[in-house]
């Protein structure tokens, strides 16, 4: 249960599939325009069920809640092992075999 | 309550824009389909002067001019003898929110505030987003920013996601979408809703306020070299970067050649949700920069103050690889880690230097932040999940999409010419609207100066193009 006053993520469906942009390629056409917005609840929900929060410039959004204390968890990703082998090339290149042995 | 359906306020777009930048567009129309651009690029009735001191009051550039030595003495080495410029990078990460579109949004903030707005909105999922945040944050404005993000699975670009961040980190609100041109609806139903102002990238404040990029250019220039550089290289995607930095030049009386940078994506559609993961780049690429540069005002203001095509005297592409390379050279040569999509215009700078003589002097006119999403490792790592090849080898032997091909040595990076003519005879089409004619003399006179060459230059390709089409 999350309670009043929690800082949550909203999601929406904007568009259906079939209420589409007629321009949009055939893809896209396929899945609904969705839209994730955060916001301070305004009374207590359970995720999945459709929510009410206000935003931080003040506008009440509905949607249903999809995650409580959102948190940002991209990185830098995994190691690509091609890009030490990149910055060492190019090293060499520009100061020789021998400054970097 | 007004109808917010898509047709109805998609029906709508016109009053609201026009409430919402707190501009008549209608004013600079002339006849037929040609308009006053440089009427509609004095609406700010501000000198450049005066832009700059709006600059300097929200801490925005005068950012440094920085010789890049060792990758020029690289890049003289593959060069004929007396041959290799110096290549000199203005480093715009400076700037408060980390890139030169700081420019675009103090002006931006600065009139938002003037009018009297309570709050701006902007539509972008670049480093646009920061930019206004971050002059928002100064003016005391609130501020929305609208990203497209996710796609239909909900997997989010980690370069659009860093911009998030940011943008939440500067005080705003962040609205992110799945895939799909109907952004620009959920774009205008917010202006609608809240009556902020909008600040696009494409409005002649947006642009004027990146003549003060082009203006500092010429002048630091001259102070720490004695004289005007020999070429400026900007990146290209919705050409407000490249047409803001041009007329700045021009206005310090500097006229260097500018050219135009983009990443190669071709073969990707920007509004395909399979393939909105399959670049590497969200920005700086050729997906917006060929169709923004032969038709501006596709964009979300009647009329696009970017209208890149007056202004390049060449255009080039280099692939992702090559960037991703380059700015790994930025790192390991000269000491500084910047993002990828802002080193679009250095990799091709690099191959150009090589046409030049040695004691020219060769401009790029940014760099951008990096960080966590927002770097070549967090790129690279997304494109592998995603089932790209990576490898090390030709550069040009890639498939954006498909692959992409680390260079094994600095003499691959090669900048590929586009051919400027394909570009002004499709920008001669997007004008006509397909229904193609000689046109009078006073349109004839606008087409020229959109697509940068001379009357009967013009002419002769029109009648070119009308032979053709018989």
């Amino acid at each position: 249960m999350s309670k009043k006053g929690d800082w949550v993520l909203l999601q929406n469906v904007i568009l259906q599939p079939s209420e589409r942009a007629p321009q949009v390629p055939e893809d896209t056409k396929q899945v609904p325009l969705k839209q994730w917005v955060k916001g301070w609840l305004t009374e207590d929900a359970e995720i999945g069920q459709e929510a009410t929060a206000r935003t931080r410039t003040g506008r009440v959004i509905k949607g249903t809640l999809v995650e409580e204390a959102p948190a940002y968890t991209h990185s830098f990703g995994q190691f690509i092992p091609e890009l030490l082998k990149v910055q060492e090339s190019i090293k060499t290149a520009m100061w020789g075999e021998e400054a970097q042995s | 309550m007004s109808d917010l359906s898509y047709q109805a306020v998609m029906g709508r777009k016109n009053q609201i824009m026009k409430a919402a930048v707190g501009l008549d567009y209608d004013q600079f129309e002339l006849e037929g389909i040609a308009f006053d651009y440089e009427r509609m690029m004095a609406s700010s009735k501000l000198t450049i002067q005066e832009v700059m001191e709006v600059m300097h009051s929200f801490g925005v550039g005068n950012t440094p001019l920085v010789e890049l030595k060792n990758i020029t003495a690289l890049a003289r080495r593959h060069a004929k003898p007396g041959y290799g410029a110096r290549i000199v990078v203005k480093d715009e990460a400076c700037n408060p929110s980390g890139s030169f579109k700081a420019r675009r949004a103090a002006l931006s903030v600065h009139i938002a505030k003037q009018l009297g707005y309570k709050g701006v909105i902007t539509a972008t999922s670049g480093n646009y987003g920061a930019a206004v945040a971050s002059c928002c944050a100064k003016a005391g404005l609130k501020c929305i920013v609208v990203q497209e993000c996710f796609d239909g699975r909900g997997k989010g670009q980690p370069e659009i996601i860093e911009k998030a961040r940011k943008c939440e980190a500067l005080g705003a609100e962040v609205i992110q979408l799945s895939v799909g041109p109907e952004l620009f609806y959920v774009f205008l139903r917010l202006l609608e809703q809240t009556g902020y102002f909008n600040a696009s990238l494409y409005t002649p404040f947006g642009i004027q306020g990146v003549e003060s990029l082009g203006y500092e250019i010429a002048l630091q220039c001259r102070e720490q070299f004695g004289k005007d550089p020999e070429m400026v290289v900007a990146t290209n995607a919705g050409g407000g970067n490249l047409t803001g930095t041009a007329r700045g030049l021009l206005q310090a009386g500097c006229k260097a050649p500018v050219v135009a940078a983009s990443v190669d994506l071709k073969g990707l559609h920007m509004a395909s949700d399979t393939q909105f993961n399959r670049k590497s780049f969200t920005t700086g690429h050729t997906g917006f920069g060929m169709p923004f540069t032969t038709w501006p005002d596709r964009s979300d203001v009647p009329r696009s103050a970017a209208r890149p095509l007056r202004y390049m005297q060449r255009y080039v592409t280099v692939t992702q690889g090559e960037v991703f390379y380059t700015t790994e050279m930025l790192a390991v040569l000269e000491g500084m880690e910047r993002g990828p999509a802002g080193n679009t215009s250095l990799t091709a700078a690099f191959s150009l230097a090589q046409e030049l003589p040695e004691d020219a002097i060769l401009i790029v006119q940014e760099t951008e932040y990096t960080g966590a999403g927002k770097h070549q490792n967090a790129q690279l790592a997304f494109a592998r999940e995603n089932g790209i090849t990576i490898t090390i080898g030709d550069p040009s032997a890639q498939t954006p999409g498909e692959s992409i091909v680390l260079p094994e040595r600095p003499a691959q990076i090669k900048a590929v010419e586009v051919d400027l003519n394909r570009l002004r005879r499709s920008f001669i089409n997007n004008a006509f609207g397909k229904d193609i004619k000689m046109p009078d003399a006073a349109t004839l006179a606008y087409l020229a100066e959109e697509i940068n060459l001379p009357h009967d230059q013009t002419r002769a390709l029109i009648e070119h193009m009308l032979e053709e089409s018989k």
